[in-house]
């Protein structure tokens, strides 16, 4: 069998050249196979089968969904009903929700068929896929790199062609890097285009539903079952969706590519910036106008960024009380103690880094030097952007600095694995949608990820882009040795 | 002795009468078992988000365009940083530096009937927490979420309070408005109408003001009084004894008639407040606002103002009955039975009120209907039963529930109209009396009133007063 697509999967299951339960069979066999990437937190293999028996009968029928049984999989963060949420945490160890989450209902309900739960960094927090209690997700292209954070294992899940597409979350790049640096496609749409309910917070002004996919079509679909209102999410957008499919093939001629020339400055690895440039050439050759645009205050992004998710983690995170569910410890000693002995072994070290400097941000007397500067910085970063869209329709720029980075090589240095987001937190600051996509591979063989900044519920555009360059290049057909897609 | 001066400022809590909670769907009802109104929202189960109740919002409004508020276009909300137990998320939400609603104010009245405004800081939304049950014997504690997430009010005074009885007086005019426009049913024994105060004292005439201490839990009216007052006093035993007031909350302790040092100011939380990333800003925009002023119920003053000069009650008479709410809407369904605002009044406010006191009942719970209470005016109007018998029918009424007619025929209290019967009545009386038969016709009217008295009392006060007047005129004059 060839190496097909979601899109054409979902075809070849119209025609019954294919049916779910093969497809889900195959999904199960991989993900087994390559137990060692340990993308996986909790495999659903009954319930998978299961749904892809329904989906062939509704099939049958007539009556199929129009994913119509494509095997996924989804980010241990999403609250399901069915199979325990961990969000890669000792504190909400076979934690199982009495509710599922709005993105996971409605991937559901468009027919899509969860194989499990990823792997993550813990609460979301991390940038390489190290700090989870389930251990570290290996990247498909090189089992020594990392992945990628915090949606590390939904990267590896989907290069290694496990399943087709996955759900990510992205709260200042935790789609997008991953994406880069194991060579998929990953959007971050616009804040509320999809409903948070459900999804275990993190940084609640920050944090965005998103997908992962093998290519830009692919991300498409998977965006469009999910996106859309919800009176559970008072931050999601009432704005209705677009078919995200529909202008997908329109190409670029006459828009505006604006580059910022902030993005090209000291600590580019030189294989990223030569990967941007060949991109921008082609971009050209299709018709498009370059604009070089600037966007100042990038510098401030991460100060700003670690800020804000920090202050806000420090309060989402305060839940985890051990009173009602998750870990419990220290009862018998009393309150003081069920608090400290409950999140002393309940949380990893990064999320107690980053609950402590949220504290600290949030704290009388430093509110006004930190939580305040850094939403003023917010306000600017967004005043850049705003001005830079009159110059251009879409902005492009690398992913991130470098491809992936050894594991266990920044574990030591927080503050270098931040840096490497500096590329990725503004759009989350500023709400916007940001996708990145594979433009080449270093001289490691290690993917080079091409990142598209939209404007306000502009996917569309964004997903135009994307595919235009796509259409002319093979990067999303090149696959690591491992791979087991169909 | 240097005379002290308190200085006084509340915040109270009120529970909007709201079907749902502040932002979730639960139930707010009273009394459920525990825990069975819940839901991941005000459980903060993980990735649970509020939404904001819209009608809790209405009487938001509503309570501010009470109080004559400004109400704000934009505010937001915020989380209130702690961990307690019977807060799910660890934090509260809550309004802080922008509350919906800044300045207005109460009025009270003084010494000599003047009113004096006791002006607003702000009132703000906020969410209530869970209660904390221990076991008797403190081996464990359980928690009950049911009151999680409840909307509250939050009315903060500036400190222009000066005694325990005017700050019991702001109170009672505070609790009067909201239940007054149906936001709040003011129940104090339930929680929905609780009260902290901060009192200081300052030697009269000093502008600075003293250290303060926040007192707790003191709600009911009585302890707000006890509790001030204690704390005025317990704080000039402090500064005449030489030492200083330490800034601190205070339990009030109504069994033991005290209060306890909570925590000083040292060990008080560092909130750390910040605008809540689930929740858009709150905009509140004029139409919405002048809308809900159209529709606002009429306020206590405009009703007692209403009271003295479309029915020509004494200022006094309008006081008491537009005082609660409860009777207010009593007095005026009476009306719509029989109008007539003073003899009504009358029966309401020296009958009805002072056997609702000597026995401890509200309006709500007592046994007379407003229509009955329109009939026994009427017959008093008509001259049919005298004020005594009114009296004596009312407390039946009262303690049985039946109307006045069943009380009437069974305690054979009918008016005798009769002029046979109360001629020879009288005619007995004069037969009975004839020294002051003498002197009446000596020219000593006064003594008319004598055989009034001796007619009603040979007929158990059923005589109808204008028959027995004019007959006995007759047969006196006679002679």
């Amino acid at each position: 069998m060839q190496q097909w697509t979601l899109t054409e999967t979902i075809e070849k299951l119209q025609q019954k050249k294919i049916s779910s339960v093969e497809l889900v069979k195959k999904a199960l066999a991989a993900a087994q196979k390559q137990e060692y990437l340990n993308a996986i937190i909790t495999l659903t293999s009954e319930q998978a089968l299961a749904q892809a028996k329904e989906a062939d009968k509704n099939r049958a029928t007539g009556s199929c969904s129009f994913l119509g049984g494509i095997p996924v999989a989804l980010k241990d963060i999403f609250l399901t009903t069915d199979v325990r949420t961990t969000c890669a945490s000792k504190i909400l160890n076979n934690f199982i929700a009495t509710y599922d989450s709005t993105a996971v209902k409605k991937l559901s309900e468009a027919g899509g068929i969860s194989i499990g739960k990823l792997n993550m960094d813990e609460f979301a927090m991390g940038s390489s896929n190290e700090n989870s209690s389930f251990g570290l997700v290996k990247n498909p292209w090189s089992f020594d790199r990392s992945p990628g954070g915090s949606s590390g294992g939904s990267a590896a899940a989907v290069a290694a062609g496990i399943v087709f597409g996955s759900l990510g979350t992205d709260t200042g790049g935790s789609i997008r890097q991953p994406a880069s640096f194991s060579g998929v496609v990953g959007i971050k749409p616009t804040y509320g285009r999809v409903s948070r309910f459900g999804v275990v917070a993190f940084a609640s002004s920050l944090d965005q539903v998103g997908v992962l996919a093998r290519t830009v079509s692919d991300a498409a679909v998977l965006l469009q079952a999910i996106s859309g209102h919800d009176v559970h999410d008072a931050t999601s957008s009432p704005m209705p969706v677009p078919n995200y499919s529909r202008s997908i093939e329109s190409g670029v001629k006459a828009l505006r590519i604006g580059v910022p020339k902030e993005y090209f400055s000291t600590g580019l690895q030189p294989e990223v910036a030569q990967a941007i440039e060949a991109a921008i050439q082609l971009y050209q050759k299709l018709g498009a106008t370059i604009v070089e645009i600037s966007l100042p205050h990038t510098d401030y992004a991460i100060s700003a960024y670690y800020v804000i998710c920090t202050a806000e983690a420090s309060a989402n995170l305060a839940r985890y009380d051990g009173a009602r569910y998750g870990l419990s410890l220290g009862r018998e000693q009393g309150l003081a103690s069920m608090y400290e002995k409950t999140r002393d072994a309940g949380f990893g070290a990064e999320v107690k880094r980053r609950i402590i400097l949220g504290t600290y941000v949030l704290a009388a007397g430093y509110y006004d030097a930190y939580y305040k500067k850094a939403s003023q910085v917010r306000t600017l970063l967004a005043q850049d952007f705003a001005q830079a869209f009159q110059q251009c329709d879409v902005i492009l720029g690398p992913t991130t600095p470098t491809t992936a980075f050894k594991l266990g090589e920044k574990l030591t240095d927080p503050l270098q694995m931040y840096l490497g987001d500096v590329f990725t937190v503004s759009c989350n600051l500023a709400g916007l949608p940001g996708l990145s996509l594979p433009c080449g591979f270093d001289r490691q063989n290690l993917p080079i990820g091409m990142q598209l900044l939209g404007k306000h519920f502009d996917e569309p555009t964004l997903f135009r882009v994307a595919r235009a360059y796509e259409r002319e290049t093979r990067w999303h057909h090149t696959h690591p040795p491992l791979f087991s897609g169909i | 002795m240097i005379e002290f001066e308190a200085v006084i400022g509340l915040e109270v809590h009120a529970q909007l009468s709201t079907q749902t909670k502040l932002f979730c769907g639960c139930s707010t009802a009273f009394g459920a078992p525990p825990n069975s109104q819940t839901c991941p929202v005000c459980l903060a189960l993980p990735g649970a988000l509020p939404v904001p109740n819209e009608k809790a919002v209405e009487y938001a409004v509503m309570a501010a365009l009470a109080l004559d508020c400004d109400i704000q276009a934009i505010s937001e909300w915020s989380r209130k940083n702690y961990f307690y137990p019977d807060l799910p998320k660890g934090y509260q939400i809550t309004q802080f530096d922008k509350p919906y609603a800044l300045g207005g104010g109460v009025e009270i009245t003084g010494e000599k009937q003047t009113t004096r405004k006791i002006e607003l800081v702000r009132i703000h939304m906020e969410e209530d927490a869970g209660k904390n049950i221990h076991s008797e014997n403190g081996d464990y504690s359980l928690i009950d979420f049911n009151r999680a997430s409840v909307p509250l009010i939050e009315i903060v005074s500036q400190p222009q309070l000066r005694t325990p009885e005017e700050a019991a007086q702001y109170l009672r005019r505070l609790r009067q408005i909201l239940v007054s426009i149906g936001v709040c049913d003011g129940n104090m024994e339930q929680g929905s109408f609780r009260c902290d105060a901060n009192v200081s004292i300052r030697p009269r005439g000093e502008k600075k003001l003293g250290t303060r201490v926040e007192l707790k839990n003191i709600n009911s009216f009585k302890f707000v009084t006890q509790a001030i007052h204690f704390e005025i006093v317990r704080q000039e035993q402090v500064i005449t004894s030489g030492q200083s007031v330490v800034q601190e909350t205070r339990l009030w302790d109504s069994n033991a008639k005290l209060s306890k040092s909570m925590r000083r100011k040292e060990e008080a939380d560092d909130y750390r407040y910040f605008p809540d990333p689930d929740l858009p800003l709150l905009l509140i925009d004029s139409a919405f606002i002048d809308q809900l002023r159209r529709h606002l119920p009429e306020l206590p003053q405009k009703k007692l103002a209403r009271f003295v000069s479309e029915m020509g009650l004494s200022h006094y008479d309008a006081q008491i009955l537009t005082d609660d709410h409860e009777v207010a809407q009593f007095f005026e369904q009476a009306m719509l039975h029989y109008h007539a605002p003073k003899t009504l009044a009358n029966l309401l406010i020296s009958q009805v009120m002072g056997w609702m006191n000597a026995h401890d009942q509200i309006i709500n719970k007592i046994k007379i209907a407003p229509k009955d209470l329109a009939s026994l005016a009427k017959k008093i109007d008509a001259d049919e039963i005298s004020g005594k018998i009114a009296k004596e029918i009312l407390t039946e009424i009262l303690q049985t529930g039946e109307s006045p007619e069943q009380v009437m025929a069974k305690k054979d209290l009918i008016q005798i109209k009769d002029t046979s019967l109360i001629e020879a009545a009288a005619k007995k009386i004069i037969a009975d009396n004839p020294k002051q038969h003498e002197q009446y016709q000596a020219g000593k009217i006064a003594v008319f009133g004598y055989f009034v008295g001796q007619l009603m009392k040979a007929t158990q006060g059923k005589a109808n007063p204008g028959l027995a007047n004019e007959i006995l005129k007759k047969l006196l004059d006679e002679k």
